[in-house]
């Protein structure tokens, strides 16, 4: 109850700082303060996917149901993280360049993860046995993620080559100042607390749930 | 020295329990007979037994001369006939024992898939595609198929389906020469193969299980 | 350990040639990858068949049509054994591994056999101009090779899900996208006549892709597998 109250109290002060305690990028002006929100988020995204495909793997090894509860309820907070990233992101892409998506190396990786979890739950959707369903969706979760690593590496490459124009970074040649950094640093740790407070929720509803399920 | 144990084999299908903490002995040399009406999870206890299926809680376990075999290990000691295995229809009875001879990692030859096949009376239409055969046929394959590796457990799901006389005398036959190096489970709705063939009896009924001796 | 080893591929073996016995009887799999593969290239053929291609779109296009055809051709290896119901019979007979092996060979055999066809196909239709003629074949067989080694633990996944039939592309896009990125660049730098040590690191990562994927398929297939 503490945490919650000192989280949400963090959480405002953060984006009251976002738009009055930092000052705009050069160059970027204003809309660069997206940046506290859609980095943290596509950090907790790629964080949320990392425990879930943790989970995937010892729900192989002891086959106890509860892991793949968390599997596929850390898999759709992390689309949901993803999908707000990949937004602000457009957003950004849009005030900058002039097009919302522009295939360059985040926006791309930020996509396939999309893509990756659209297929995770796809085939949970097409297996009825609880078990089949558990355990086929892990064996997935851990091909899909072993996947991610090559992605990371080959797409400067692909960028490089199949698209002459300069890669740009969404970053841009940001110097952040002291102020921006606080904040920016500050709103990562924001969001990484949601993302610890809803892995908590989570936890409790696993527990009620499997309590529900003992005493039928 | 043969000895299988069932110890507290139990099974749900999405939370409604099928048979619970079912619990049986056997020897070399017997003849456990599973029963019960239909739906009563007969063929499910032998999938269980066979290790195609995993069953919710409990073991069964195979020792041979005091060693217990690991579960990977099984599949090369025991024999499965059942309604719903398949052979392959493209393939002719012939091609399809050699195939699983060579699957299985043995070294029997092409006269011991034709005795095999003499031996469950199918000798004359071993070049023919299975697809071509009756259902008695299939399930003389069948048997073929589940002997091939000299298995010490058959386990046979309603093995007199389809057959005729002449083939319930085989199923008898081979039962009993079953009985002589191993052991043998079966599941079947016939009293009359019940107590031909039940040396011990399970019953199975809608909500669990009773033993009968 | 070597016995041990000879048995397997031994074992595998016959699982080979027992689908290959099979499929050449009844030419399903074949046939739906073949048709695939050449509608595709026709399509193709007509849609941009007058205008110039550079080799960035030859290259596209030929992954285009070869992923696309695999998603249709190779999901039938352990689909049709499930809807035949010769799953059990196979599975009382040997290990996962063996399973995964053999069918693993016969996917790729499939693949290849198809690209033997298609690829000519291909240069009749549209024309390409091949600078470094080996480099394509290297690049081809290495796509193939992850292509296949994915492909076939995603088939058995999808084989049994409710949904067969499209199930697959779905499952296979975003794990396959890597293998499909870099062959693409790999078979432009192919036609654009590049040596093999300027396409070194797009056949490094297609090697590792290949050889990591399926070792990776190979330790998880077991849990797939079982029931």
């Amino acid at each position: 109850m503490f945490w919650k109250v000192c989280l949400g109290i963090w959480m405002s002060l953060v984006i009251i700082a976002s738009f009055l305690y930092a000052p705009p990028a050069l160059g970027l002006g204003e809309v660069s303060r997206i940046i506290y929100y859609h980095v943290p988020l596509a950090w907790v995204a790629v964080l949320a996917y990392m425990v879930s495909m943790i989970n995937a793997i010892k729900y192989l090894r002891t086959s106890s149901i509860e892991y793949d509860y968390r599997t596929s309820f850390n898999a759709e907070v992390g689309t949901i993280f993803a999908l707000l990233a990949t937004v602000t992101g457009a957003i950004f892409a849009n005030a900058t360049w002039g097009t919302y998506w522009n295939w360059d190396p985040r926006q791309t990786s930020i996509f396939v993860l999309l893509l990756i979890y659209g297929s995770y739950f796809a085939l949970r959707s097409a297996i009825d046995d609880r078990e089949q369903k558990a355990r086929l969706s892990s064996v997935y979760a851990i091909i899909a993620f072993i996947t991610v690593p090559f992605l990371v590496f080959i797409i400067p490459r692909i960028y490089a080559s199949l698209h002459p124009d300069p890669i740009v970074n969404i970053e841009g040649r940001l110097q952040m100042d002291a102020r921006m950094l606080r904040v920016f640093i500050s709103s990562l740790a924001g969001f990484t607390g949601i993302y610890f407070w809803i892995y908590n929720l989570q936890n409790r509803i696993i527990n009620l749930k499997g309590k529900i399920k003992g005493r039928l | 020295m043969l000895l299988i144990e069932l110890q507290k084999i139990t099974k749900d299908y999405n939370g409604h329990i099928i048979f619970s903490d079912i619990c049986e002995t056997l020897r070399e040399g017997s003849c456990l007979v599973i029963t019960g009406p239909n739906g009563s999870g007969k063929t499910t206890l032998l999938k269980i037994l066979a290790g195609l299926i995993r069953p919710a809680s409990g073991k069964f376990t195979i020792s041979v001369d005091g060693t217990l075999l690991a579960d990977e290990n099984r599949k090369d000691y025991l024999g499965f006939v059942s309604p719903d295995l398949y052979l392959y229809e493209e393939l002719t009875a012939l091609e399809n024992l050699e195939f699983f001879v060579k699957v299985r990692g043995l070294a029997e030859s092409e006269e011991y898939c034709l005795k095999l096949l003499k031996k469950v009376q199918l000798d004359k239409w071993g070049g023919s595609l299975v697809g071509t055969y009756s259902t008695g046929m299939k399930q003389r394959l069948k048997f073929a198929y589940a002997l091939l590796h000299q298995p010490l457990l058959l386990l046979l799901d309603e093995p007199g389906a389809n057959l005729d006389e002449e083939g319930q005398a085989l199923v008898q036959e081979i039962i009993s020469q079953q009985k002589e190096t191993g052991a043998v489970i079966l599941s079947t709705n016939d009293p009359a193969e019940v107590a031909r063939y039940g040396d011990q009896v399970l019953k199975l009924d809608e909500a669990g299980r009773c033993f009968i001796k | 350990m070597v016995t041990r080893f000879l048995s397997w591929t031994r074992q595998a073996g016959a699982l080979l040639n027992k689908d290959f016995k099979a499929e050449f009887r009844t030419k399903y799999a074949l046939n739906s990858f073949l048709m695939f593969a050449v509608t595709t290239l026709v399509i193709v053929s007509f849609a941009v068949g007058p205008y110039y291609l550079d080799p960035v779109m030859h290259a596209s296009f030929i992954w285009i049509i070869i992923f696309f055809s695999a998603m249709a051709g190779l999901a039938r290896a352990f689909i049709k054994e499930q809807e035949r119901g010769t799953v059990y019979a196979l599975k009382l007979s040997t290990t996962p591994e063996i399973i995964y092996l053999g069918k693993f060979c016969f996917n790729l055999l499939l693949l290849l056999l198809v690209l033997l066809v298609i690829i000519p196909f291909y240069f009749f239709f549209l024309s390409p101009s091949v600078g470094n003629p080996l480099l394509l074949v290297v690049v081809l067989l290495l796509g193939s090779l992850g292509l296949t080694g994915t492909t076939t633990i995603l088939s058995a996944i999808v084989s049994k899900a409710n949904v067969k039939g499209n199930l697959l592309p779905v499952l296979a896009f975003p794990v396959l996208l890597p293998l499909l990125v870099t062959s693409i660049n790999g078979t432009r730098l192919a036609l654009e006549g590049y040596t093999f040590g300027e396409a070194s690191s797009e056949l490094r990562v297609l090697s590792s892709f290949f050889v990591i994927m399926t070792t990776v398929s190979l330790l998880l297939f077991n849990y797939v597998w079982e029931d």
